[in-house]
């Protein structure tokens, strides 16, 4: 359909391209508007890039709240009620006096890098959300290297929250941004290992690339996803923990241990800044589980045949609603870990299993190429369960209190 | 310049020159999330691990010792629910076995009965909240917490019923007790007591088996026997060791020599031994209660010579002692036959086992510093009295 | 006290476990509570407060009160003023004056009673020492104000409250006392009585005797004039 002398395509209204809409429509206004095309593609860019933060700003306001509301409900409370029906207010409430609190610097901070702190956090984590696929055909940046990109910008909040730790002049904080930058450094090799099993099967770095790949169902009703492999196993959940730890999640929230050092890097800010943390914390959230999704969960694929005709985005935030569920159900029961047990978990523990998928990737690879599913299996189950026998073995060696404590009873 | 040393020490900069100028100064306390009220402590770190450690009391110091000495005998009484606020009756009964033995009154049975229900109660409390508070210095995220806190509440209800107050229960006489159970109290106090039992076996599946909990505690806090007993150090952590010593079974007071318990004991004695003491212990508890609450006969529930006003005790000095939730648990007082004692002196088990916190802590992270203080179980009213 | 008697390992006794046994656990109890604090109170068991309020006990105690018979608290008010609660409430936050006529004699009431309810700590002991059956413990709950000294120094105008209050309050144990201070008027009253009539037969006897001496007298001056 012809609108003054540019394209209107009707196709543009179909659910599945519900996301593109703003970025089709401005485009089309500007070429209405006669204006040249590289304007076109810029105002394109820039809509897409706000749709996105849109997005999960609304997704960050709407999570902060359904936090609360699930931790409480683990908990037998009934959480935030108060401000609007079911506290749907309550992310304004919380910004409204976020905004209009006090903002402290201390008189030891560097100023300059105080007020960095929290804006180089955020901006990662927006960046990150970038190059996600999140449905058939809407990628906001589709880079060719969009892998490389993620974990590059990724590695950009360790220095921020460095920066924030060691600019507030304080001792709490620089104990936690010590924490940090130990532990996502030796958190960030397990997570791109097991990422590169991923990258080797599909043969690309390109992540729209990587989620078609997992197309398709065993048996018409299993999806193929990279999860549902002996090495995708095994992989995704050293990805997952991973995952959680490059997050500052529960249980390992060490840099903000609020038991031990307050709230690490974060104990000298207040207002907003504080906020900004919130923000780019629950961002980077969003962007880690919404890379597991792509690598491991079929990205926006849907997991049974039947429900093809849905809107493929649909599918992708139905998955990260799961993912961020698992995320806050942890949350509400997992004690944290002491910092040297994380730090020998992610090398003595998690770095060898991640690296134990890349040959039983190989393996599956080359077995399945002989086209034959229960010999790829049986060849490379054994690899999957080493670790585990392993751990097993350790566990009840060591620190089972079934098999190592005896409690006497004296009359 | 701040003359002050321990002023120093909290101040934010490190000092330099000095030798052990690499050393890592902060002071945990007595603002800070973790020190259960306002306990501060003094901590040299080398990396994240404690060098040193110096515990700073009386930050809650509110002088009961001394007021105790210019008021009345029962005046007092109300002041030591305050000591642990957790646990007010255990409080109470010390206080008022001490001033029966300096005055020599005898209770009744009834009475006794009572006491021995409202102080396994207040053991059920104590060491149910114990677990929470000890799942949130790990960084759990309150769910222990509120769970302990959820059961808590049903007892804090019957303590309301009969004692007026859901924590300052200033329910103990010399003699006996203040009032009589309300009716039905026994039968709402038995089902709970039934109801009881599925929640410990849940909190022990969510708690015990969790193998982070496993690995931030054991072999954590560790002290030999030696240093417990040459400590002075009481209750389930001294238990948790290995050593049998439990005033109730040792020094028997009230009527405890009719009930059939057990005392638990670890081997270790790290805080996962501790943690587990206490689940054992509560279920002894209930044991106790279960046969409290059949046997309990009817009578007097205070001694009808018990005296309210104008009580005054004979000259000379008693030491009552009982074994609280947290240990010993013990009233010294010296009488010169005045309305008001000559001495009074607090034993409180919280302080007294906090005392070895520099032995437990040093060499170990500051995450174990935070759990270790969590497993000795203080109460801060109770530590700076 | 025999010690060690019997050995029991902690949990499931010598069974091997597969690490992260105990989480999934963990995790299956966290999500049972949570699923369970949809649909059963027991697990939810959170009160909100200014809509609803939890059930009070009848035993609960919270700041004092006053006592008084009748319907003025000017006449009726049982307090004596004799000082006791003041001597014995542990954190001394008991103020009370005694009121005196122009001679500087005792009126047996207060002038002034304060209470300052936000020193006191509500240990209910001033209701158990008073001998007068005057002060009782309320057990209203809902006192906060902005004012610490006009508002939380309670004097006698907002003490004292009728004996209807304390009936609807703690009915049980105002029954008692009520019943108490009936069986002690009745006792005081036949006392009185008794007190009553022994004097009047004192008297009579007295007004007699006084009749004979003078009966006698008068026979005596009649036998002298004779």
């Amino acid at each position: 359909m012809m609108l003054g002398n540019v394209e209107f395509e009707m196709a543009w209204l179909a659910p599945e391209q519900w996301p593109r809409l703003p970025q089709h429509l401005v485009e089309w206004l500007v070429a209405l508007c006669g204006l040249p095309e590289w304007l076109v593609s810029i105002a394109g860019w820039f809509t897409s890039a706000g749709v996105v933060v849109g997005v999960f700003m609304g997704l960050f306001a709407l999570l902060s709240l359904i936090e609360r509301k699930t931790l409480a409900r683990v908990q037998n409370r009934y959480g935030p009620n108060r401000a609007g029906w079911f506290g749907i207010l309550q992310p304004v409430a919380d910004g409204i006096k976020m905004l209009t609190k006090e903002d402290i610097v201390p008189a030891k901070a560097d100023w300059l890098l105080h007020l960095l702190g929290p804006v180089l956090i955020v901006i990662p984590s927006i960046l990150a959300l970038g190059v996600i696929p999140y449905g058939q055909d809407w990628v906001p940046v589709p880079l060719e290297l969009g892998l490389v990109f993620f974990f590059a910008v990724g590695a950009m909040t360790e220095i921020a929250v460095f920066v924030a730790g060691w600019a507030s002049g304080s001792k709490f904080p620089m104990l936690g941004a010590m924490r940090a930058i130990s532990q996502m450094v030796s958190y960030e090799l397990p997570l791109i290992i097991s990422a590169l099993a991923v990258v080797m099967m599909s043969g690309t770095l390109s992540l729209p690339e990587i989620v078609e790949s997992q197309g398709g169902y065993t048996l018409g009703f299993l999806p193929q996803w990279n999860l549902f492999t002996p090495w995708g196993l095994s992989a995704g959940v050293v990805f997952f923990i991973a995952c959680i730890a490059e997050a500052n999640r529960c249980p390992f929230d060490l840099p903000e241990g609020e038991s031990e050092i307050v709230a690490g890097h974060m104990t000298e800010y207040s207002g907003f800044k504080y906020a900004l943390f919130f923000i780019g914390e629950y961002l980077g959230l969003f962007a880690i589980s919404a890379l597991g999704i792509t690598l491991f969960l079929g990205g926006w694929q849907s997991p049974l045949p039947i429900f093809d005709f849905l809107p493929s985005w649909l599918w992708f935030f139905a998955k990260l609603a799961v993912v961020i569920f698992i995320f806050l159900w942890i949350r509400a029961t997992f004690p944290r870990v002491r910092i040297d047990q994380l730090m020998r978990f992610a090398w003595l523990c998690l770095i060898p299993i991640a690296l134990l998928s890349l040959p039983t990737a190989a393996i599956w690879h080359y077995a399945n190429k002989a086209n034959n599913d229960i010999v790829a299996w049986i060849a490379t189950m054994p690899l999957v369960l080493i670790p585990w026998v392993v751990l097993t073995v350790l566990f009840n060696r060591r620190l089972s209190p079934a098999t190592t404590r005896t409690y006497h009873f004296a009359e | 310049m701040i003359s002050d040393p321990l002023l120093q020490q909290s101040s934010p900069v490190l000092e330099e020159g000095s030798d052990d100028d690499q050393l890592l100064r902060v002071s945990l306390g007595p603002q800070h999330p973790s020190t259960h009220g306002v306990f501060r402590m003094n901590v040299e770190l080398d990396g994240e691990t404690v060098v040193r450690l110096k515990p700073v009391f009386g930050y809650l110091h509110r002088n009961h010792e001394k007021i105790a000495e210019g008021q009345t005998y029962l005046s007092s009484m109300p002041f030591t629910d305050r000591l642990d606020y957790i646990c007010p009756l255990t409080n109470n009964w010390a206080y008022a076995h001490a001033v029966e033995k300096l005055a020599g009154i005898e209770v009744p049975e009834r009475a006794e009965y009572m006491r021995v229900i409202t102080a396994e109660l207040t053991r059920l409390i104590n060491h149910t909240a114990f677990a929470g508070f000890f799942l949130g210095d790990m960084g759990a995220w309150g769910s222990a917490l509120m769970y302990a806190f959820r059961e808590r509440e049903k007892i804090l209800d019957l303590f309301e019923d009969l004692t007026g107050a859901r924590m300052m229960s200033n329910f103990m006489r010399f003699g006996g007790c203040r009032n009589d159970l309300p009716d039905g109290w026994l039968e709402r106090c038995r089902a709970l007591v039934d109801n009881y039992e599925p929640f410990l076996d849940e909190m022990e599946m969510f708690l015990l088996g969790n193998e982070i909990l496993i690995a931030r505690t054991q072999d954590v806090g560790q002290l030999p026997k030696e240093t417990l007993i040459n400590g002075g150090i009481t209750g389930p952590m001294l238990r948790a060791a290995g050593v049998a010593y439990d005033i109730r079974k040792v020094d028997p007071y009230g009527i405890y020599d009719r009930f059939d318990f057990k005392m638990p004991l670890g081997e270790k004695g790290d805080c996962y031994d501790r943690l587990m003491i206490r689940f054992l212990e509560m279920r002894e508890s209930l044991k106790i209660l279960k046969q409290a609450i059949k046997d309990i006969p009817e009578g007097d529930f205070i001694a009808p010579k018990a005296k309210i006003r104008g009580f005054k005790p004979p000259v000379g000095e008693a030491y009552g002692r009982i074994e609280g939730p947290k240990g010993e648990l013990g009233f010294y007082l010296v009488s010169d036959g005045t309305p008001q004692p000559y001495r009074y002196r607090v034993r409180p088990p919280s302080f007294v086992n906090l005392t070895l916190l520099e032995e437990m802590c040093v060499g170990l992270d500051i995450a174990d510093v935070v759990i270790i203080l969590g497993s000795v179980d203080i109460v801060l009213g109770e530590v700076d009295r | 006290m025999k010690d060690a008697k019997h050995q029991e390992p902690a949990g499931k006794a010598g069974k091997w476990t597969i690490p992260g046994y105990g989480l999934l656990q963990g995790l299956f109890v966290s999500g049972r509570n949570m699923v369970e604090s949809y649909y059963k109170k027991e697990r939810c068991p959170v009160i909100q407060y200014p809509e609803e309020k939890a059930d009070i006990s009848p035993n609960f105690r919270n700041f004092p009160f006053l006592c008084y018979d009748g319907d003025r608290p000017e006449t009726g008010l049982r307090c004596t003023a004799c000082g006791i609660c003041e001597k014995e409430c542990p954190p001394q936050c008991i103020y009370i004056v005694m009121d005196r006529d122009e001679n500087g004699k005792a009126k047996k009431r207060p002038k002034v009673f304060d209470i300052d309810i936000s020193v006191c700590m509500n240990c209910g002991i001033c209701a158990e020492v008073c001998p007068f059956d005057s002060i009782y413990m309320d057990g209203q709950y809902e006192m906060a104000t902005d004012d610490r000294f006009e508002k939380l120094v309670l004097g006698l105008d907002r003490l004292a409250k009728s004996t209807d209050y304390h009936m609807q309050l703690r009915p049980k144990e105002a029954t008692a006392v009520m019943e108490k201070r009936k069986a002690a008027e009745e006792k005081k009253k036949a006392a009185a009585a008794a007190r009553a009539a022994k004097a009047k037969a004192a008297a009579e006897k007295k007004a007699k005797e006084a009749k004979e001496q003078a009966e006698k007298n008068a026979d005596d001056a009649k036998g002298g004039t004779e």
